[in-house]
Parts: structure tokens; sequence; C-alpha cells
């Protein structure tokens, strides 16, 4: 039964406040819908914490699709054998983890010591932070000590088919009963984070911009058309 | 041919008294909430200086504008792949210490003060933190008049350009006005440089918005302008700007800071352009030529032809008699006496400024006897330097700046023969010849710059209502309603950020 809440109701559960919290965020409070940047109050710490984190999060985005996504039975196909894998999560993921990591730390003291900035964090805002450090925290941790020293763990067969199979509704849920319990705490924390997405800062995450470079690049907008 | 029209401004220099009113009555009506405190849709400058933000005009530091490369237009700061790349920091932003921290003071302390020896005092404190700033070192118009000195003049970036020059002579100090609003530009690059599309040219009348329901906060507008005339809201975390009042023009009504405006320096009016030629014309090799090729994007109100597009194009006639009556369309495209702030970071801006004629360096003690042609000469002699005010309004071309204070010149000439008589063969003077005028159009100059009326200084065709779905809703009712945030004031969701 626990086994069901943990890896059936619970993901769906965060998933579903996630959408339907962005759809209410999206219709209602489009006006809220930015990416509070703090720079215009502090530059110079920004410059560092900033991107060391986001593209320590794109680099760990692209390896979780790689890790969770794409089946074991593809890398075998492509003839990548599972060490040569690990060694490349372990290398390429390390990295992604320290750049997050390193980021948040940065960005977090910075957070808390800038007056500026400190003075204008909401909760959600350092709520986030904290999540974030302790989400990647544990990512970080699991890439890059706890396989190298504890155990080279193959969650490719385990972790990976039950993420996929919550797409297709069909969760394999007996699959997370092997799991270590570190690698647990690290997928819960982050569902749960998912589930706050609607309520911070990082529905910035929903407007990347991808469609700039392919739009003109000056808008004209008539009066009238913009009412309609 | 693409007819659109356009809402513009000229500033009329020489009539700039710098008492801030315009700053002012903008700020009472579009930044007096959380957030936007240290904005000014409006600002007042004092040149040689350093402006609002420091140093805006160093575009080497600030990347704003476009610039030709290989002989295509791009925007100085890199184009949409390398913003992508630059959004999680924008190295090439402005940030509080470029404009100044607001402050108030705790004016509570002069009323709650127990009985003390000493005065009570109102102490400075800070409008992002609300903490006590012991000394603010910089503020709105710091060194206003020159009062930064020459530790402050020295840093004006168009000073560093000219510098051989200006240092040698600045014991005959010199300054001048500059009032500045977001010059709705018809090749903006703030709205080329905004990610989510949310900046954009509205087609009725030109006027450069930021759509706030659109905007994500990503903050290349502000470094994208060259003017610095997009701010952000760091409350809202949106991108606010100079909306020309569109509120009050779509009335017929001038901009609150043309309204209020004490030199009465302003006007407002309708051009004619052809969108399709802006981009060439923003495109021409030399900055010196960028002038000219601005002027040749815009069209003649009184050629059948035009009219007959602009109908086509949706035009309707009010708007074509507001262009015809245009005093914008006079001063600038005319009568060319209205020159463009900075031509060379093509964006072609719409606001335009007739350059003052200033105290002539050789003072002339003999004016009674002067003949006409000496005054060429003068305008030669005058105390603000040609060079100064062409690196501001004509990309350094010397030229343009002569031929308009020439102008301006003999129009002084010409109206002081007329009143007080003593200037003779006027008709065939030098003077006359370079300024490349006649006594009849100088009269008609005399006219807009003197003594014209509100609605000769004002000419706005008011927007077009009979196009709104509910016209019945629309009465009474604000033209701002669910587009700008209420009071600057956004609550979050469960986290709330409350007042």
């Amino acid at each position: 039964m626990k086994e069901i809440f943990l890896w059936v109701i619970f993901p769906y559960i965060t998933v579903t406040i996630m959408i339907f919290g962005l759809l209410y965020r999206f219709a209602y409070r489009q006006l809220t819908w930015a990416a509070p940047s703090t720079e215009f109050f502090e530059k110079k710490w920004l410059r560092i914490g900033s991107p060391l984190f986001h593209w320590g999060i794109v680099l760990a985005f692209i390896g979780h699709i790689m890790g969770m996504v794409i089946p074991r039975g593809f890398y075998l196909w492509l003839g990548i054998p599972d060490w040569l894998y690990h060694v490349g999560a372990i290398y390429g993921g390390g990295i992604a983890g320290l750049m997050v990591v390193a980021g948040l730390i940065i960005l977090f003291i910075r957070k808390m010591v800038i007056d500026k900035v400190r003075i204008h964090a909401t909760f959600a805002d350092f709520f986030t932070i904290i999540a974030l450090l302790v989400v990647a925290g544990m990512g970080a941790y699991m890439t890059i000590i706890y396989n190298t020293t504890v155990n080279e763990y193959e969650y490719r067969t385990t972790i990976g088919p039950w993420f996929r199979s919550l797409f297709y509704f069909q969760p394999k849920y007996e699959l997370m009963a092997s799991v270590p319990t570190l690698f647990k705490v690290h997928i819960l924390a982050a569902f749960a984070l998912f589930a706050s997405i609607p309520f911070t800062r990082l529905v910035h995450f929903y407007s990347i911009p991808v469609n700039y470079p392919s739009r003109a690049p000056q808008q004209y907008r008539s009066r009238a058309q913009y009412q309609k | 041919m693409r007819i659109k029209s356009q809402v513009a401004m000229v500033m009329h220099l020489d009539k700039c008294i710098g008492c801030h009113t315009c700053s002012v009555t903008c700020k009472n009506t579009w930044t007096n909430r959380p957030g936007t405190e240290y904005m000014w849709f409006n600002n007042v400058e004092t040149r040689p200086g350093t402006g609002y933000p420091k140093r805006w005009e160093d575009r080497e530091y600030f990347k704003g504008g476009w610039v030709l490369k290989n002989g295509k237009l791009q925007l100085k700061a890199g184009g949409p792949i390398s913003k992508l790349m630059n959004i999680f920091y924008n190295p090439d932003m402005a940030n509080l210490e470029d404009y100044y921290e607001p402050w108030t003071y705790d004016y509570l302390n002069l009323i709650d003060s127990p009985s003390v020896e000493n005065l009570p005092v109102a102490r400075p404190q800070s409008m992002i933190t609300g903490e006590y700033i012991d000394k603010p070192e910089w503020g709105p118009n710091w060194d206003d008049d020159l009062a930064g000195g020459s530790d402050v003049v020295s840093q004006d970036p168009t000073v560093e350009k000219l510098q051989e020059h200006i240092s040698m002579e600045y014991e005959k100090t010199f300054m001048m006005y500059l009032p500045r609003i977001c010059e709705h530009c018809l090749n903006p690059s703030c709205v080329a440089s905004c990610p989510s599309g949310a900046l954009y040219k509205r087609d009725e009348d030109g006027i450069v918005l930021v759509d706030q329901e659109e905007c994500r906060g990503w903050r290349f507008c502000m470094s994208g302008c060259p003017y610095h005339k997009v701010y952000y809201n760091w409350n809202t975390h949106k991108a606010e700007k100079c909306n020309f009042c569109y509120p009050r023009t779509e009335a017929g009504l001038p901009t609150i800071c043309s309204e209020t405006c004490v030199g009465r320096i302003r006007y407002i009016g309708v051009v004619l352009y052809d969108a399709d030629k802006v981009k060439a014309a923003a495109s021409v090799e030399d900055p010196k030529d960028l002038y000219e090729s601005q002027l040749d994007v815009f069209l003649d109100p009184f050629d059948p032809e035009v009219i007959k597009e602009a109908k086509k194009a949706g035009i309707n006639d009010e708007w074509i008699e507001g262009a015809q009556n245009s005093p914008v369309y006079k001063m600038a495209m005319k009568w060319k006496i209205a020159l463009p702030l900075h031509p060379e970071y093509r964006t072609l801006p719409m606001v335009w400024y007739v350059p003052p004629l200033s105290p002539i360096m050789n003072h002339i003690t003999n004016e009674d006897e002067l003949s006409t042609d000496g005054y060429i000469p003068a305008v030669d002699q005058m105390r603000i330097p040609v060079e100064y005010l062409a690196s501001i309004l004509s990309a350094g071309d010397t030229g343009v700046i002569r031929k308009v204070l020439l102008k301006l010149t003999a129009m002084r000439v010409h109206m002081r023969g007329k009143t007080v008589g003593g200037v003779d063969g006027f008709r065939q003077s030098e003077l006359l010849k370079q300024a490349d005028t006649t006594p009849e159009e100088l009269e008609d100059m005399a006219r807009l710059l003197g003594v014209a009326k509100y609605n000769e200084r004002f000419v706005i065709p008011t927007g077009r209502r009979e196009m709104d779905d509910n016209l019945y809703y629309a009465q009474g009712a604000c033209s701002l309603e669910d587009i700008a945030p209420p009071e600057g004031m956004v609550t979050y969701p469960f986290f709330g950020k409350g007042e």
C-alpha cells in the first residue's frame, strides 16, 4: 500500500498540481509570470552563480533524459557497454551536479547577504532555492560519491522503466522496491519540487523563448487586433 | 509602399529652461509606484554631463542599438542566438548603481520626535531597502546645471570623444538642457531585443509599448535600447517604458510632459512613413548619411499618390489631415531644423530636437551697426561647440548643425529687422543664401517657434475607437484597464507578496 502511494499516487498528484497550477497561473496570474531577476540589484555574484547553476541544470536535464527516458537496451544496441555508460554518467553527471550545487550555494549566499536582494526575496524564493539545493545535493552526492564508493547502482533497470511507465499510465511500482533509500528520497523530493513550480519563480522554465530566433525582429500590433 | 502613421515629437531646445516640470508630471502620472521609483520616463539632463543612467551614451559598454556588420544591420549586443546563450546573465545591463538608489526622508521623525535640544532631522531612507542612507552619493539630476563640475563633465562620453577641443576651451564653459523621453523609433532595437516578443510598435500611431502579460523579465530591452529608456520594474519583474501617454493622445490630448511644459518647447504631430524603406534607411554605410536617409523614409502628406495609398492602408481622413498640419512634419522634414538624437544608433528615432542657439563667444557689442552677414561668423563662434551638438544630433556632421543654426539666426535677424528695422538687403544677403531659405519660410518658422498656440503646437488626431468591439464598455473606462498592473502591486497565489 505504501509502495502504491509513493510510486503511483504521489507522482501523479504532484504532477497534477503542477499542471493545474500552471494553467491557473497562466490564465489568471499572467502578470506574475516572469523570470524574477535580481540582476538589477546585484551583478557581481550573479554573474558567476546564475550561469553556473543554469547551465548545470541544462546538463543535468539532458543527463536525466539519457538515464531515465532512454532505455538500457538502446545503449546496448548502440554498442555502449554498461561500464562505459557509467563512466560517462559519473563524469558528465558529476560535472553537472557540481555546477548546479556550486551555483546554488553562490546564489543562496547572495540571497542572504546582499541586502537589496534579501529584502525583496519572498518565502517562495527561499523555499525554491533550498528545495533545489536538497534535490540537487542528493543527486550530486549519488553520482559522485555513492556511485563510486558504495555501489554503482544500475538505475536503468529499475527507476528508468518505472519512470517511463508513469507516462503510459501502467506504473510498475514493484520495480521501486529494491531501489536504495537515497535514490528514493531524491525522486520523491524532486516530485514535491515539481508540485511547487506553479507557485514559485520556477515557472520561468516554461517560458524559454525558443521561437525568438525565428521570429521577425520588428513586431507590429494593431490596437484593434490586440483587443481580440 | 507600406504606409504607416507615427505620432512624433519635436523639442525646441532653445526654449528649455531646465525646470524639470515635464519629469515631475510624468513621474506623478506613471512612475510613482513601488518598483518604479528610480524610473524617469522623461528626464532632463544637463549637457555636457553623464546623463541618466550614468554614461548611457557609452555604447562600447552597454552595447545598445544597431551596428552595420558586413553590410548587414545587426543588434550591437548580438542576435537572438547570442542572446539566448546569455539569457541567464545579461552582461550589458545597467543596474541600480548606474541609475541611482531612490530615497525618501524619514519625515515621521520630525513629527514624532520628543522635545530635544537639537532640531530633529529627517534622515534619508532608501526606497529599496528601507534602511537609512548616511550620505546619498548620486541621485536624479545630481549634476544639474554642471554642478558636478569638471569631474562629472569629463565623464560625458561625448566629451571624451571630443576631448581635446572641449578641455582646451573649458574656461569658456557652456551648457544646455536635453529633455529625453522614449524615442518611439521606426527601427526600435528594444523590440528586436525582446526574446518573448512582448515589445511591439503599434500600427496606428507607432507608439512602442511593452505587453505586461507577455513580458517575462529577460531584460534585454534595457540594454538593447541605446537611449536606456526601457526600465526594469524590480517589483513586478517586468519592463516598463514611456508610452507616449497613449491614453491621452488617443483622446487627442498631448502627452503630460508636453501639456505641462513651461517653456512650451514641445510639439506633437503625425507623420506618414513607408515601413518598407525603414530597414534600408537604417543600413546606409556612413553614419553621417543616416539623417538624410531617415528623412527619405517620410512621405509628403500632400502628395495625392500618398493620400491614396494611405487611405488604402486604412489611415482615415482625420489622420491624413493631421499629417498635413503636423508641426513635426514642418520642423523636421520641411524646414529641416529639427534633428534626431544620435542617428548613428540606427534606430531612426522619432523625437526630434531643434538645436539651441547659444551666446556668442566673442560677444557682439556693436549689434546696432552689425551688417546682416556679420552674423555668419557669429554662428561659428557659438558658445556651445558645433562639434558637441553634432556628436549628439547628427552623428558628427557639423555641416548639418551649422545649417540649422544659420537658419535660426537668419530667422532672428529677419524678425528683428521687421520689428525694429535696420537690416538692409536681407533678401540678397549671404546669410539667407547660406541658410538656404526664404523670408517667407522664416516668418512661418518664427510663428511656429515663437507664438504658436496650443492647437498649432499639438496636432493630434484622436485614436480610432470605431474599431473597438465594445464601445459601450469602453465609455468612461480606463484605457489601461486589464493591461497595467494595479498600482504596481502583484500578489503571488499562495506565496503572497502583499503590500
